[in-house]
């Protein structure tokens, strides 16, 4: 699985511009008196492939929550795409507009075809006719490979399909930032891959990318940086090449020695 | 065993075995009556002594029934009739009662010369319900649905149709000012100018408008009392306006009890939980009695309104709670999903929750409904005619003096043959909407 994708990834698209795509500077949040995030502060620039590691509970998921506004945070400074995140109503929408996520879940829409979940928010928030919100799913879900299940229902899809609809879902809103929170942690490994060449291609093409997963070929094959978060901070962060082969942190030596021992 | 390799351990199949049909006994009638009936010693005894029961029932219900009497004026007319044709202790029912006082169980005192406007009525709803209830029915008919009320009022109740068309324009404003206020003043001020506004026109203009109108263009049918309407037609008009008012606002009361907005929450909270702590019966005193203390002197508020809006209030805070409950029953990943795609929050409810929440509830909405609908009896008690109480006053005429069950079993079976429609429509619309395993 770590080994399968390394050597045929085109990177020749793959170019990280100057420009800041997400600035967090001091995010902090708690959860009740329960301190999730600590002094997070993270650059993102436009094209960056960034991947989340860390053990289950050390608030990667909530940070990335944290970026569109699933997840409110107390204090610090969240800027996407030159927008502030607050309370402002307007910002949010708008920044969820610009940016697309992926859930462990999938989260489809099940009363609506894989054609509808797609052109939903095109057609609601943007304001596409209706035939372009169609010409436009239909091209991504040939993307995704998928384009004859347009008119089933999201219950009538093996997981790996459904995951890979609501990949072009995400697309269907042009996004300039896309998040995966965990998005193959709920596949049969036959499936995984599937998910995961999807999200490689996406990344040929220079989608801006965080992506919280454990699937640590993904990583050394497409991403340019990995975080390793613990107990709500990030305690390390490197190139893939030198963060596998040269942990810094004790907490990173042992999660990699963790992980990858088998 | 030539293709399994049975001498080795390892082990390919070579043809894979192909699908075949069940044993004879395992499949059809033979199958389902052994299984059901005749399967154990126990089970065989049960199903005599069902059998028995069902057999000894009918035999006393069927004859009565079937040899009941249906042509006679006054039930000792019926008792000469049945001592002519089978004796004198013969049990049979007199159907009389109910062919002498058709028009009556139907339409309660309204003026017979008028039965036309509540059967005209009564044929113009149902094909304004066809397009609700069926997505099969063309979707322009909608718009007859929506406008279906206003003339049902005015076919009903008679008047001048200026009226009606001058209410129902007071929507189409509220309509026009959400359209046009609410971008430029953003959703909280143009929701709340959508109501002013309205409610507003309602109170100074309408009036004067429609009478002007009814001066220059008079379109008017002889008026109506509600006093004088009763029977079938005062349940059907009290049941079905309050399931039809009380679904949007018991979807409205149960977003409001969902919400963060810590005053409208607590103000559907404290709705839901007074209407639904205190019995109709209580409501309905309230509605007939001390309403008129709390009105200003003078105004004449129609009776039957009142009740309506009550029923409605009352089976509102049960739709709320249902519903609640069809919101609690999706998951969170699907308000993320809406909330992460950009759509803001009517939208989201109205494209992805509330879809799913409502289906989810069907069965517990229907069940309020029919609820409703039997509750609709109790108006008896501020001294509406509806079928019971019309029955009282039947039973009270000296020509039927004495009869009791033919009446309550016909009553019994109208209000059986609506509730179960409902439920039967609750079914379909379930087996419409399931799209987990097709």
């Amino acid at each position: 699985m770590q080994q399968q994708a390394t050597d045929t990834v085109d990177r020749s698209h793959m170019t990280v511009s100057d420009e800041v795509a997400i600035q967090i500077t001091k995010m902090n949040k708690w959860y009740g008196n329960f301190h999730v995030l600590r002094d997070i502060d993270l650059t993102v620039h436009r094209g960056e492939r960034i991947v989340i590691a860390g053990p289950s509970g050390s608030g990667k998921s909530t940070m990335i929550r944290c970026i569109n506004r699933l997840e409110e945070h107390q204090a610090g400074q969240i800027v996407v795409d030159g927008t502030e995140l607050g309370s402002d109503l307007k910002n949010i929408d708008k920044i969820r507009s610009e940016v697309g996520m992926v859930f462990q879940h999938f989260n489809l829409f099940p009363h609506l075809t894989i054609l509808e979940n797609c052109t939903l928010a095109p057609i609601w928030v943007r304001k596409v006719p209706k035939k372009e919100a169609e010409a436009t799913a239909m091209h991504f879900l040939e993307k995704v490979k998928i384009p004859e299940q347009a008119h089933k229902y999201p219950g009538q899809l093996s997981g790996g399909q459904q995951q890979r609809v609501a990949i072009a879902r995400s697309l269907c809103m042009k996004p300039r930032i896309m998040l995966f929170d965990e998005p193959t942690s709920a596949l049969d490994p036959e499936m995984i891959k599937e998910v995961l060449d999807t999200m490689v291609s996406l990344a040929e093409e220079g989608m801006t990318m965080l992506c919280v997963t454990h699937e640590m070929g993904f990583a050394q094959a497409v991403a340019n940086r990995v975080i390793f978060m613990d107990a709500g901070q990030i305690v390390e962060q490197n190139e893939p090449k030198a963060f596998f082969n040269n942990p810094q942190h004790e907490r990173t030596k042992l999660f990699l020695s963790q992980i990858l021992g088998h | 065993m030539s293709d399994t390799h049975a001498q080795t351990v390892a082990y390919v199949r070579e043809t894979m075995v192909e699908q075949k049909e069940p044993p004879l006994s395992q499949s059809g009638a033979y199958k389902w009556i052994h299984e059901n009936m005749f399967s154990t010693p126990l089970n065989v005894i049960l199903t005599v002594v069902s059998l028995f029961v069902i057999w000894t029932v009918l035999s006393h219900v069927l004859p009565w029934a079937v040899m009941g009497i249906w042509d006679a004026d006054s039930l000792a007319q019926c008792r000469e009739i049945r001592d002519q044709l089978y004796g004198a202790d013969a049990s049979v029912a007199c159907w009389a009662v109910i062919s002498e006082r058709w028009n009556q169980l139907l339409f309660g005192f309204y003026p017979p010369e008028l039965y036309w406007r509540p059967v005209l009525a009564f044929v113009l709803f149902l094909a304004a319900i066809a397009p609700v209830l069926f997505a099969s029915v063309p979707r322009k008919m909608l718009w007859f649905s929506a406008a279906a009320p206003f003339v049902l009022y005015w076919l009903l109740w008679g008047g001048s149709l200026w009226g009606p068309i001058a209410v129902a324009a007071g929507f189409a404003l509220g309509a026009v000012v959400m359209r046009f206020a609410a971008p430029a003043l953003g959703a909280l001020a143009g929701v709340l100018l959508a109501i002013l506004v309205p409610l507003l026109y309602w109170f100074l203009i309408s009036g004067p408008l429609a009478g002007a109108l009814n001066a220059v263009i008079p379109l008017e049918l002889v008026n109506v009392r509600s006093n004088d309407m009763g029977g079938f037609m005062l349940a059907m008009i009290i049941g079905v306006s309050g399931i039809a008012l009380s679904l949007p606002l018991g979807i409205v009361l149960a977003l409001g009890r969902q919400s963060d907005l810590f005053i409208i929450n607590k103000c559907s909270v404290f709705f839901i939980e007074v209407i639904r702590g205190v019995p109709l019966i209580v409501w309905l005193f309230t509605a007939s009695l001390l309403l008129n203390y709390f009105l200003p002197p003078g105004t004449n508020f129609d009776l039957m309104l009142r009740v309506i809006i009550m029923v409605t209030l009352f089976s509102s805070a049960y739709i709320a709670e249902v519903v609640r409950g069809g919101l609690a029953a999706l998951p969170k990943g699907q308000y993320e999903a809406a909330d992460a795609l950009g759509l803001d929050y009517w939208k989201s409810m109205r494209l992805i929750i509330l879809p799913q929440a409502l289906k989810i509830s069907i069965p517990g909405i229907v069940n309020t409904f029919i609820g409703l609908f039997k509750d609709t009896t109790l108006v008896v008690f501020i001294g509406l005619l509806d079928p019971i109480g019309l029955s009282n006053a039947i039973r009270a005429s000296t020509d039927w003096n004495g009869i009791y069950w033919e009446l309550f079993v016909f009553i019994g079976l109208c209000f059986f043959i609506f509730c179960f429609s409902m439920g039967r429509y609750s079914l379909f619309l379930e087996k419409k909407l399931r799209r987990e395993h097709r």
